[in-house]
């Protein structure tokens, strides 16, 4: 299903502008400069309007695709982002992070006639288009219930139901840990690839709906869930996957080897790209290895090439296997970031003052599928060889952050160290707690954690509004 | 949001911070610190909170002014806002009836030891405290101190004040007392913990030493404060920040807190007003 989809991308279908690979390699502004309204009308015009359509049943939060299409080809802007947002608060993210080929898109029936919609493109165009307007159109806010609903961590998840339940009248306050409102949304993905204003302005439209947001607050250290419970009628939980894997290797605490987090976060958040205009220090990397084929390594490996590095991704199975998004990988490699595939690091070498110098890697071949259905990847005996590094990063996934599992009594908690949370309604085995996102079910992405807050703010409001039926 | 209510320099280099942050002074224990931001698209640092006021709803921190983020964090003045305060984060130290116990603090741990001491005081231990630095004028805080000790002692380099010498004169001190140590705590630079906890091991004294790390998020997010103790990694954030101090990898720690030595300083090479 998925190779179908990659054969066939961008067949017949309007492509999008993006800055020159020449130019995009020095800055950081975003790669894809979006549809113009025509274009946008010309894509939205190839739809053929299905009775039963395939995009929507593969769309994790269930919007009226093919409606808010024929509402660009009509040229009915408004009412196509109205479509659009009455199911996904966060259009302009959505457009632009999800993984589109293997949701709306690969359920289109243009799959493998013509090429799929741009069904990503045309959400993106309709969030930036309403982000352009001097005024935005306000939704209807119930009166108020006077229930008051605490949201633990600033992510997609908890974003998605701070919306929801504002206009359903709640009151709701999130906490975030960090300095800025947005989850992966801002300290992860890079700014060329999801602009921090758009992440902004979306975080801008909830406080102005009367989301209160509550920054540098560590639920689990600054107050307990348990606490939170006294003055709320309901938590929700959506902390993420905030604890970084290390491939089993010896010298990863040489200096100049990161976890993806650590380096991601440096330079988005903290704005390392601009050192030393901001002070947030930075290296300068000569060569760097990225280890991992995801999303996240394509960001980290885009990120140091832009820095100046040489950059190589390190993956252990081949191209046909590596989970990122096609457009990522296409995109890293139009602009020079070497892969190395069937390749895995065994261990870093360091020089005499603790820096990395260098990885040991040995060469994989694939053997039978494994569980994931993928082919797994087995050590070729005696092919070690070693490549020249001065930076290394891990990009090879994360566990859900331990701080509320931790320190939240009653909570039950899975093998993986995630919670535990019924999937229809995020419920967890701890009254008045809901969860849902990474924390519930490890790294995935951005649209599946709004799926999971969608889920869980319409089950919050049932409670809140029938107390006696947990 | 954290107004400060109190930014002076306490010794040459050494500067104390009163800062509005509630929600930390209104949690926190013996040990445990608070990440600051200085300044918008700046670093987050990790500061120990050296004391605090629950009423008042504020928190006391001490820092040495070595880089640009803490040379920002000492032009700020009362009524200036920090961006960021947030905590209490990491675990608290270890507080118990262990009989009698060494507190010994240079630099910025003269700052931090005092909570420890304070608590372990309450706890019914007999608190020997010992600070140290390279003169007398270096010294803080004696009179704070005095007052959660049993015994208060003196260590300066040029002898200005209490005993000649250094932190690797830790043992002379220990023999000098009519009592056993049962534990020793240390706060200060990693130099200052690596060489006490040197010399406390062939003594056979616990010795909990509290790290100085780099961090960014200080909820084991990022992971750059890993450390190596008893062979193993952990995340100074959520594993500690105590650890026994003799079985952290030291060598390692010196060259991880190295990483970033020439680019915390590259931003102050400038003319613009801090």
């Amino acid at each position: 299903m998925e190779n179908a989809v990659r054969k066939t991308l961008d067949l017949n279908r309007r492509p999008m502008p993006k800055q020159a690979v020449e130019v995009r390699i020095h800055n950081f502004d975003e790669v894809a400069l979006g549809y113009t309204a025509e274009m946008a009308m010309e894509e939205a015009n190839r739809c053929i309007q299905c009775k039963k359509p395939g995009c929507v049943e593969k769309c994790p939060v269930e919007i009226d695709i093919p409606g808010f299409i024929k509402a660009i080809a009509e040229g009915d802007f408004q009412r196509g982002v109205q479509i659009l947002k009455s199911k996904n608060s966060l259009p302009s993210v959505c457009g632009r992070v999800c993984p589109q080929e293997e949701q709306c898109e690969g359920g289109c029936a243009l799959l493998k006639k013509a090429g799929q919609i741009a069904i990503g493109r045309l959400e993106r165009f309709l969030g930036d288009w309403e982000a352009a307007q001097s005024e935005r159109m306000m939704p209807e806010i119930a009166p108020s219930t006077g229930k008051k609903v605490a949201i633990v961590g600033g992510g997609p998840a908890g974003l998605t139901v701070a919306g929801d339940l504002v206009k359903l009248g709640h009151e709701v306050v999130i906490f975030e840990a960090l300095h800025k409102i947005g989850g992966v949304l801002v300290y992860g993905i890079p700014e060329f690839r999801l602009p921090k204003r758009i992440v902004e302005h979306e975080v801008e439209y909830l406080r102005s709906l009367g989301v209160k947001m509550v920054a540098d607050y560590v639920v689990g250290k600054t107050r307990a869930v348990d606490s939170l419970l006294e003055e709320y009628d309901a938590v929700f939980v959506g902390t993420g996957a905030g604890l970084p894997w290390f491939s089993e290797m010896p010298g990863n605490n040489l200096n100049g080897v990161y976890s993806a987090n650590e380096y991601l976060t440096r330079f988005n958040l903290m704005k390392g790209y601009r050192f030393p205009l901001v002070p947030t220090p930075v290296k300068e990397h000569i060569r760097v290895a990225v280890i991992g084929g995801g999303n996240v390594a394509m960001d980290c490996a885009r990120t140091a090439l832009r820095m100046g590095a040489e950059t190589t991704v390190l993956y252990r199975r081949s191209r046909e296997e590596m989970p990122a998004r096609l457009e990522e990988i296409e995109n890293a490699e139009e602009e020079g970031v070497h892969f190395r595939y069937l390749t895995l690091p065994t261990r870093c070498i360091g020089d005499e003052y603790g820096w990395v110098k260098a990885l040991e890697c040995i060469r994989m071949e694939l053997g039978e599928p494994d569980a994931s259905g993928r082919r797994s990847p087995i050590p070729i005996k005696g092919s070690e060889f070693i490549l020249p590094f001065d930076a290394v990063i891990h990009a090879i996934g994360n566990s859900p952050n331990p701080l509320i599992p931790q320190t939240t009594s009653g909570l039950e908690i899975g093998k993986r160290g995630n919670i535990v949370a019924d999937p229809a309604t995020g419920k967890t085995s701890k009254p008045r707690v809901w969860a849902g996102g990474d924390v519930v079910t490890g790294a995935a992405t951005v649209i599946l954690a709004m799926g999971a807050g969608r889920k869980a703010a319409r089950s919050i409001h049932e409670y809140l509004m029938n107390p006696s039926d947990w | 949001m954290f107004t400060i209510l109190e930014n002076r320099m306490l010794v040459p280099n050494l500067h104390m911070m009163r800062v509005m942050a509630p929600d930390v002074a209104q949690g926190v224990l013996p040990g445990q610190f608070a990440i600051f931001r200085p300044e918008e698209d700046g670093e987050r640092i990790p500061l120990t909170v050296a004391d605090w006021d629950m009423a008042e709803g504020s928190i006391t921190v001490v820092y040495m002014n070595v880089g640009r983020s803490t040379a920002k964090l000492a032009t700020l003045q009362k009524g200036d806002v920090v961006p960021t305060v947030v905590g209490p984060l990491g675990n608290p130290m270890e507080i118990g009836q262990f009989g009698t116990v060494m507190c010994v603090g240079g630099c910025y741990g003269i700052g931090s030891i005092y909570p420890i001491a304070r608590a372990l005081k309450e706890a019914g231990n007999t608190v020997i405290t010992v600070i140290e630095g390279r003169s007398s004028f270096l010294l803080y805080w004696q009179e704070k101190l005095k007052t959660v000790s049993d015994r208060l002692l003196y260590m300066t380099r040029d002898g200005t004040q209490g005993k000649k010498g250094h932190i690797g004169s830790l043992p002379e001190i220990v023999r000098t007392l009519p009592m056993r140590v049962d534990r020793v705590i240390l706060n200060g630079c990693n130099y200052m913990m690596m060489r006490g906890a040197q010399e406390t091991l062939p003594l056979k004294i616990k010795t909990i030493v509290t790290l100085n790390t780099i961090m960014i998020d200080g909820t084991g997010m990022c992971g750059v404060c890993r450390v190596t103790v008893d062979s193993e990694t952990r995340f100074a954030c959520v594993h500690g920040p105590h650890f026994d101090g003799h079985k952290v990898n030291w060598a390692e720690l010196t060259q991880r807190r190295k990483a970033y030595l020439p680019e915390e300083v590259i931003p102050l090479r400038s003319t613009r007003p801090l």
